[in-house]
């Protein structure tokens, strides 16, 4: 807003209008902090706290900032993301968590990234909608992630206002007593239907889980997507399978015209009971061949269930980026390089993006530290610092203690015993010094280790360090530790 | 038994192969570039687009070092990309480099499970874009044998098979007829005295325990050297050599 932005030493208030009363609908910290609470008559804070600053609130603007982000929100995190008016969104994360190492990673990841773009999130995760909307808003905690079949008990002690009931219902309920969850679900339903109707037992079921609730997703003119409506319900892989390559040919001749590639494509399958299963596919480059989308879909009909039948399948680019036609290179002399990208997208989808990488050198002497991971298609070349020293195929995790019978100050054990077994060196070579490395961490400063590898009689090849470098005691304790097995 | 022409049995067997063979695209061989190990195996070399087993002898059953640097040997000299596929983390990147594997050729999989690891491996293997698959596995059924092969095939990649287990008792699962075409066992023993301190270069016992079309061998040998290259001792090689440092070197 520039230089028309309030101040922000003064408390902030946006205020609105419900019939002809002017009530506060939202209060910055400070507002909060000396006593302004959302619902305040204007003319009550006002002559209460006196200097605020109060502003017209501008709900449709809200609103439409609300979309934005809930469209954010789908390219980042999930296929099914909606807005949960006014303040809210809702996130169906079913298949979609371990893209960010599990819920609590997503969590954290949806936390930050909205402290980034300025918002203040409060989040929680549980089995149903309605949990989840009642435990953010009312729940104690920013953060809260609920295990699964266990967000009744979590439910029970929330205001009845976490329901989403109509407005006008609340002080009546509050008038018989009826403050809590728990109070108002341990109630027989009969009489309180008969005077509040059956939205009231349909929001508790909803957000008990018992009662399913589908989310219909947000949709953006921006987001390229087809899709299908079957006449007769479909259910049978074959015909899943079939309708999703057609769906790819068609979003792939749209991706064309804009001259498109996909990241990540999402496939909504709505059951004729309003569920929505999804799948989804992401590629490390942008790709519109129809073929390779295809192949990643299919992959994954199988954990689709169709209930007792899909009527309509949904393709959506959820991201997209830029990809112009390429010239393929004729060369005589040399066979193109086989395209190897695909199998890594195939094998991403199926197994997780983590388990796939490519080793890089790390310029650092430390064998723990001395290897990078990084993704397949990564062009990134690694440290040549280490090439050529002697290293060991197996490198333990952890090195295992191991007792040994060796002189200081440097020389290699003569013999020592490992997982219950004696060894005898027949030769040795070292040592190779590794000092800590004193940047990263004060406890490193001054600490060595020696590095030898030892030939036992019998062939087997190791690579055992001593702590420490025999003459000074604070560089190490003088233990010994196997390291590595070479070949 | 009467004395058997020899161009006979070649014959029969080359008409063998190309019924065995219908539907593979092409079959070649990557020699190991050493005349007393390539004279043992069919066609003088190690067949691509087919699965081989190795495992390591004794206690390297368990821990597969000589094994997984036997392989990076021959992906090594296979050239192009090479997909590993492991469930133990405890694969060193930085060693399979001083056998010839370079660390911009290779991607690695963790696998979960042993399950994903063949899953994965077939899938690489029936893409053709990689030259060559290695998989770390402690169990290989016949069945899980014959798929692998049958996809290397289709496609001319060299898939090898890193047998490994848990605990030694498990390694006799290793007499199990799989349908890979050869079956190595490398076993490290005692490198050769070096006249200063030190350890030289590191030497297996080689053992080709099983080979489709040709006999069991076994091969005292050198340890790969930068170029994936094994080669045989001086002493034995048949006597003293001009090659000046003490080994077969192959070219190329």
């Amino acid at each position: 807003m520039g230089n028309t932005a309030p101040s922000a030493d003064t408390p902030l208030v946006l205020k609105g209008a419900i019939g002809s009363r002017r009530i506060v609908m939202a209060v910055d910290d400070l507002g909060v902090k000396i006593g302004v609470r959302i619902g305040m008559p204007v003319a009550k804070a006002e002559s209460l706290f006196g200097n605020l600053t109060i502003l017209d609130a501008d709900p449709v603007r809200d609103a439409d900032a609300l979309e934005k982000l809930a469209i954010w929100a789908l390219r980042l995190y999930s296929p099914i993301v909606a807005v949960d008016p006014p303040d809210g969104l809702v996130l169906d994360i079913t298949g979609a968590a371990h893209l960010y190492g599990g819920e609590a990673g997503l969590v954290a990841d949806l936390i930050t990234r909205l402290a980034d773009l300025g918002i203040t999130a409060h989040v929680a995760l549980s089995d149903s909608w309605g949990a989840a909307h009642a435990l953010a808003r009312f729940g104690r905690q920013a953060r809260l992630i609920v295990e699964a079949g266990h967000s009744a008990e979590a439910l029970l002690r929330l205001p009845v206002e976490a329901l989403r009931l109509p407005p006008d219902m609340l002080p009546d309920l509050h008038l018989l007593g009826l403050d809590t969850i728990g109070e108002l679900a341990g109630k027989p339903r009969p009489p309180l239907t008969k005077s509040f109707g059956p939205k009231l037992f349909k929001r508790i079921d909803q957000a008990f889980g018992r009662l399913s609730e589908p989310i219909e997703p947000v949709a953006s003119p921006e987001l390229i997507q087809v899709e299908r409506v079957f006449a007769e319900p479909i259910g049978a892989p074959e015909t899943l399978e079939k309708y999703t390559r057609r769906l790819t040919d068609m979003i792939c001749n749209r991706l064309d015209e804009k001259g498109l590639g996909v990241r990540r494509l999402d496939l909504h399958f709505v059951r004729v009971d309003n569920h929505i299963e999804t799948i989804m596919a992401a590629t490390a480059k942008p790709v519109r061949d129809p073929k390779r989308l295809g192949r990643l879909l299919c992959d994954k009909i199988e954990t689709v269930n169709p209930g007792f039948g899909v009527d309509r399948m949904r393709l959506v680019a959820a991201l997209t980026e830029r990809l112009d036609a390429k010239q393929v290179e004729a060369s005589w002399s040399q066979p193109a390089k086989p395209d190897v990208d695909d199998l890594w997208d195939i094998l991403a989808n199926r197994y997780g993006p983590d388990c796939l990488y490519r080793a890089v050198s790390v310029a650092t002497d430390i064998p723990e530290r001395a290897v990078k991971r990084v993704p397949p298609s990564a062009s990134e070349m690694g440290s040549r610092r280490n090439a050529g020293y002697r290293r060991p195929q197996r490198l333990y995790r952890k090195p295992e203690a191991i007792q040994t019978l060796a002189a200081l100050p440097d020389h290699p054990p003569k013999a020592f015993s490992w997982r219950g077994q004696r060894y005898r060196v027949a030769c040795a070579d070292g040592p190779e010094r590794v000092l800590g490395e004193w940047w990263r961490s004060d406890t490193e400063l001054g600490k060595v280790r020696d590095y030898f590898i030892l030939e036992v009689e019998g062939g087997q090849r190791f690579w055992v360090f001593r702590s420490g470098d025999g003459q000074h005691p604070e560089t190490g304790g003088l233990n010994w530790f196997l390291h590595g097995k070479f070949d | 038994m009467p004395a058997v022409n020899p161009t006979v049995i070649t014959e029969l067997r080359e008409r063998i192969e190309g019924i065995e063979n219908l539907g593979a695209r092409t079959r070649t061989i990557l020699p190991f570039g050493v005349p007393e190990i390539d004279r043992r195996l069919p066609k003088g070399g190690l067949a691509l687009g087919a699965l081989h087993e190795v495992a390591g002898g004794a206690d390297g059953a368990i821990d597969g070092a000589a094994a997984a640097s036997f392989c990076a040997g021959i992906a090594a000299r296979a050239g192009g990309r090479v997909l590993w596929c492991y469930t133990q983390a405890d694969l060193f990147a930085p060693a399979l480099a001083t056998s010839g594997l370079t660390e911009d050729r290779v991607v690695f999989f963790e696998a979960r499970d042993e399950a994903s690891i063949l899953g994965c491996f077939e899938e690489a293997l029936r893409h053709g874009g990689l030259s060559v698959v290695v998989g770390e596995l402690a169990g290989l059924s016949r069945v899980a044998s014959q798929r692998l092969q049958m996809a290397a095939e289709l496609t001319g990649t060299l898939a090898l098979a890193v047998r490994r287990w848990r605990r030694p008792v498990d390694a006799r699962d290793f007499g199990q007829p799989t349908a890979a075409f050869t079956r190595w066992r490398v076993t490290e023993i005692n490198s050769a005295p070096m006249p200063v301190r030190g350890v030289g270069r590191a030497r297996w016992q080689l053992e080709l325990m099983r080979c489709r079309g040709g006999e069991t061998a076994d091969f005292e040998v050198e340890a790969c050297d930068e170029t994936g290259h094994i080669g045989i001792p001086a002493v034995l090689g048949h006597g003293s050599d001009a090659t000046g440092d003490g080994q077969y070197r192959a070219v190329g």
